[in-house]
């Protein structure tokens, strides 16, 4: 039952016992910096090795990739190990610490760990790249230097440094075991680094390391972890996002079995016994009195239609996004212009493993545990520690495989409001939300109310373009709102805000999801009208810069674009945009005029996400991408009423299954020398769009209502 | 006091006829290979095997499963050498991982009454456990594997 525990105590045996040379790296806005383990120890903060070599050639590299699915935890490493030429079959891997100043990447100027918005390779790229030339640096001047040789004539093959003048090779692991590593480090150039031709690794991929234990049940989620004492919490939060406990029938509570204790949490009531289940009955017993709080009133639909009113509000408050050229002379000169409104509903994140994490606080109360399945672990050792009262060093992260993570893992919440019941019972915690809770308390992807307008001249090419969102969520309605990929000459960009009180967050793309829904469904309305090809339009017209038309063109290809279809099916295209990777995307659809049931038979995207790290995992996070993004487009839909979500379960909110599951999905990527962009969610944006610009072309009518749900298609074909 | 053959072994647990299968597994016995996604039935995470039949672990109770054997993950082969084990590890199938236990049980119950399943029988059988990292097309050609090689 304490199998994690043995495993630390190993692992600190590792690092303490035994001898070899390790490195730490700290990773600065200017690139990596890595230092010998005596200096680093002799620095003001302790920190720890990044790579560390062992007498026996064993290369253990901390990831830094936060794991929930998408592969980073092995791909991170296999970057630095490509560079220092390391023997894969000797590398393990391990989880960085949650220290943000020695393992955080640098993003707009701030250090961080977050795992988000499809980053993880792309921004730590170039850094790792240059931490493993380093090692390798280091290791064959110890090489030359025991063999009196110049270090300029002598290469590395895995694990080995090579002298070719006379053949004589020495392991890491021995020049590990009697090296020395200079202070400071040598510095390395970007010319050292190897050159594309011969990576062993990158480009290549190689198996990933967390797949075995994925297969035999024994890959460790913190939903797995057992402590000795450990008791369990379940949490019941208020109906309503704004609400707070007044009173509940607590001492109702407390004699039902198994239960130890109750707590107050700012916004709900925990539940502490002995077992989980004794926890959750208790809690289906739990009668609490709310204070509803502003959102008590709240209602979906009708929010929505407010926020048309908000749009036509010449006095509501305006947030610019981006203007540019003038606006208003471009559609003053307009031969044509265009408008029109889009609507997306709230989504929820559904990852497959509740909300959950283990805290253990040790008996003095000066420091802590927590296991967590996170995303930014670096956030979750700030938000216990702010919980708890305790410096963030004091707190010890251990990062556990997600179960999914979409966006919603990155606050450090849960994990916090476990510490707090930890804190009160003194006793080790596992707090696990119900799938119920999960969603009930969800943290939404925003709904949105979108107008766009767009002017052409009089040669037909788009010169002015409107884009108003309007919305909750700050930042999250205005991810994918700019289009820097069509080079018009006339923007205004805005996005107005209204606050409700609902929690919302990132998902999976976010903003995108009906952004780019809203701007190339317009675009394909522009296309229809000016009876041209969808895709010739926007290079001739929009001014797609070149990387985004070799995208069209490679899809164009790949669905070979211009071939009849079967009877009752239709193609649509959109453009996809994430993180700084650009894609154009193609489906085929049909549809059930009956049910109102959508059916996509086919999908290709081709992407530009630069070089393309380890080929498996970057076409299954496309692939990852496209079912989750049409299980989002085809079947899920959050409402709330009277500022209560309606859904609870799979019942209620369904998610695409097997049988969903397109005929053909086919992922390309096009050929880069650039550095990596993101992929993990560069296969959604583009869905929306596609889809509706298909369903136009089998029914003559526009589909402008995220998600596309059967009820909703069937109003539209009636409209 | 319920009694069962676990992944051949006889185990006698103290708990509630009542009480979930899924948490006497998981919590009381300490096999965490088998998970809890809905609590409802609803999404397959919790599949395990009583004799021979695959069923939803958190709707099954603890007494249904006495004097019966019961396989989860961990049981289904001694070294992950089950063929769709070698398969799902050779198409690299898991992302998250968290619903693979129940997609590989799933899938093992299939296989064992359909060794050569066509791809209308594998979708059909496997539609009620979902995939929220969309793994649907690797679950599908990994069992296509396993049927060919197993």
């Amino acid at each position: 039952m304490t199998m994690l525990e043995s495993s630390n105590l190993s692992r600190r045996g590792f690092l303490a016992g035994l001898g070899g040379m390790s490195f730490a790296v700290a990773i600065g806005s200017d690139g990596a910096s890595l230092f010998a383990d005596a200096h680093a120890q002799g620095a003001a903060r302790a920190i720890n090795a990044w790579v560390r070599i062992a007498p026996d050639g064993v290369v253990t590299i901390y990831s830094a990739g936060a794991e929930m699915g998408q592969g980073s935890k092995t791909s991170l490493p296999m970057i630095l190990a490509e560079e220092m030429d390391a023997d894969w079959s000797k590398v393990v891997i391990e989880m960085a610490p949650a220290d943000r100043d020695v393992y955080g990447y640098t993003f707009n100027n701030e250090r961080g760990m977050s795992i988000v918005g499809s980053r993880a390779v792309m921004l730590y790229f170039n850094d790792l790249r240059m931490a493993g030339a380093q090692v390798r640096k280091v290791l064959i001047q110890n090489a030359a230097q025991q063999w009196g040789a110049d270090a300029k004539t002598l290469r590395t093959e895995p694990g080995f440094v090579i002298n070719p003048a006379n053949g004589q090779k020495l392991s890491y692991g021995d020049i590990a075991a009697k090296g020395s590593i200079p202070d400071p480090l040598p510095k390395v150039e970007a010319s050292e680094l190897k050159p594309r031709s011969q990576w062993r690794m990158i480009g290549r991929g190689v198996a990933r390391r967390d797949t075995p234990a994925k297969v035999n049940g024994s890959a460790i989620y913190a939903m797995d972890v057992k402590l000795p004492g450990m008791v369990y919490a379940t949490a019941i939060h208020a109906p309503v996002h704004t609400g707070k406990p007044v009173e509940w029938n607590d001492a109702e509570i407390r004699k039902l079995p198994g239960v130890l204790d109750t707590v107050r949490l700012s916004n709900g009531v925990a539940i502490v016994a002995a077992s989980f289940l004794e926890a959750r009955a208790a809690s289906e017993k739990l009668n609490v009195k709310w204070d509803a709080g502003a959102a008590g009133s709240f209602d979906s639909d009708a929010a929505l239609e407010n926020y048309v009113k908000v749009h036509n509000d010449p006095k509501a408050n305006v947030f610019s996004i981006e203007k540019k050229g003038d606006i208003n002379a471009a559609f003053t000169a307009a031969a044509k212009k265009f408008k029109a409104d889009y609507r997306a509903d709230y989504g929820y994140h559904a990852q497959m493993e509740p909300l959950n994490a283990v805290v253990r606080i040790a008996d003095d109360g000066g420091s802590a545990e927590v296991w967590e399945g996170t995303q930014a672990p670096d956030f979750t050792r700030d938000e216990v520690a702010k919980a708890l009262g305790l410096p963030p060093q004091a707190v010890t992260v251990h990062q556990c495989y997600m179960g999914g993570g979409f966006g919603r893992r990155t606050l450090g919440d849960y994990a916090a409001e476990c510490a707090v019941i930890a804190k009160q019972v003194k006793r080790p915690v596992k707090l696990i939300w119900t799938r119920e809770e999960d969603m009930a308390f969800g943290m939404f992807r925003p709904a949105a109310f979108q107008c766009l307008e767009a002017a052409q001249d009089a040669t037909g090419k788009v010169t002015g373009w409107k884009h108003c969102v309007v919305g909750d969520g700050g930042v999250l309605l205005h991810t994918g709102i700019r289009i820097p990929y069509y080079d018009l000459p006339n923007l205004d960009i805005e996005r107005r805000g209204v606050s409700h009180g609902i929690r919302l967050k990132h998902w999976r793309a976010v903003g995108h999801v009906f952004n780019v829904f809203a701007i190339e469904s317009l675009v394909d309305e522009m296309a229809v009208e000016a009876k041209m090809d969808p895709i010739q339009f926007r290079i001739e017209r929009m001014a797609a810069i070149p990387k985004l038309r070799r995208c069209f063109e490679q899809v164009a290809k790949m669905c070979d674009w211009n071939a009849p279809r079967p009877a009752g099916r239709a193609l649509g295209v959109s453009l996809s945009e994430r993180s700084n990777s650009l894609g154009a995307g193609v489906v085929e659809i049909s549809l059930d005029r009956e049910t109102g049931k959508i059916k996509v038979h086919k999908v290709w995207i081709s992407v530009d996400g630069g070089v393309i790290v380890t080929p498996g995992p970057a076409k299954a996070n496309v692939e990852s991408g496209i079912i989750y993004g049409l299980s989002g487009l085809l079947h899920e839909r959050i409402t709330i009423k009277d500022g209560v979500v309606q859904q609870s379960n799979f019942h209620d909110y369904p998610l695409m299954r097997m049988s969903d599951l397109p005929e053909v999905m086919e992922v390309s990527f096009i050929e880069s020398d650039q550095r990596p962009t993101g992929l993990g969610e560069i296969g959604n944006p583009f869905l929306g769009a596609a889809i509706a610009n298909a369903f136009y072309r089998l029914t003559g009518k526009r589909i402008r209502h995220l998600p596309f749900t059967p009820e909703r298609v069937l109003e539209t074909l009636k409209a | 006091m319920v009694s069962f053959n676990l992944n051949g072994r006889a185990v006698s647990v103290d708990a509630k006829p009542d009480t979930p299968l899924l948490w006497v597994i998981r919590d009381q016995i300490g096999l965490t290979g088998t998970k809890y996604g809905c609590g409802a039935g609803l999404c397959g995470a919790c599949t395990i095997h009583i004799n021979g039949e695959a069923l939803r672990s958190c709707q099954t109770l603890a007494s249904e499963a006495a004097g019966k054997n019961v396989t989860t993950i961990e049981g289904l082969s001694p070294n992950s050498s089950h063929p769709l084990q070698k398969a799902w590890v050779r198409h690299e199938v898991p992302q998250c991982g968290y619903c693979q236990s129940g997609q590989i049980m799933k899938a093992a119950e299939l296989l064992a009454k359909t060794p050569k399943p066509t791809r209308e029988q594998i979708v059909q059988h496997m539609d009620g456990n979902i995939c929220r990292c969309g793994t649907y097309h690797n679950i599908i050609a990994a069992i296509e594997t396993a049927s060919k090689e197993g």
